[in-house]
């Protein structure tokens, strides 16, 4: 049991790795939503899954899983939302996606 | 696995640390954003990691939780605020 959670645990760090680098290395701004939204949203259900699992079947608190399993609702329904109101400002203030042809000067 | 909790908690930190890089360099301020949302996540899993280290889940898993729910607010306002302020218009008016 213990290695399956490590497993998911390295499986999480994984995709919040994934976030991370995406959110630095993605040349325009709305191009670095897509990580930050969905990576990390993923990240940290993955994560925060294998640490209910744990603290479910390793140490029996059932009480307290659940709990957590909240929290990886809770998250995993705001998180795109954030990520929206995000966009939604970035749209309104008039920022310009990034094209291609002009990759030599960045825009933004 | 109490190494395990520890190592992925040090490796979250440091993922937390080059998230930080983008909040502080982001050119817009809608990137600022961004970084402080993704660290804002990291931790939520960062407390629940300290809380199984320290053996008092129960405490940590309801800080996270409101965690979770402060972050969810603060990038909502942020982001409604940072909609009509001048400041964001100047920095990408090329």
């Amino acid at each position: 049991m213990n290695i399956f959670i490590t497993l998911l645990l390295i499986c999480g760090l994984i995709f919040f790795t994934g976030g991370t680098l995406g959110i630095l290395r993605f040349p325009d701004f709305y191009s670095r939503l897509h990580p930050a939204g969905k990576l990390d949203t993923f990240g940290l259900v993955t994560t925060v899954g294998a640490l209910a699992l744990y603290i479910a079947f390793v140490q029996g608190l059932f009480l307290t899983a659940l709990k957590i399993g909240l929290i990886i609702v809770f998250v995993f329904i705001t998180s795109p939302t954030a990520t929206h109101a995000i966009v939604d400002a970035g749209v309104r203030a008039g920022l310009k996606p990034w094209t291609k042809p002009s990759s030599g000067e960045d825009q933004t | 696995m109490e190494h395990v909790f520890l190592y992925a908690g040090l490796y979250l930190c440091l993922l937390m640390f080059l998230s930080l890089y983008r909040a502080v360099a982001g050119p817009t301020i809608l990137d600022r954003l961004i970084g402080t949302n993704a660290i804002g996540s990291k931790t939520t899993s960062l407390l629940i990691l300290i809380g199984l280290m320290y053996h008092r889940v129960e405490m940590f898993v309801d800080i996270a939780l409101a965690y979770a729910m402060l972050n969810f607010i603060t990038v909502l306002a942020a982001s409604r605020y940072f909609q009509k302020r001048k400041g964001l218009y100047d920095e990408n008016t090329d």
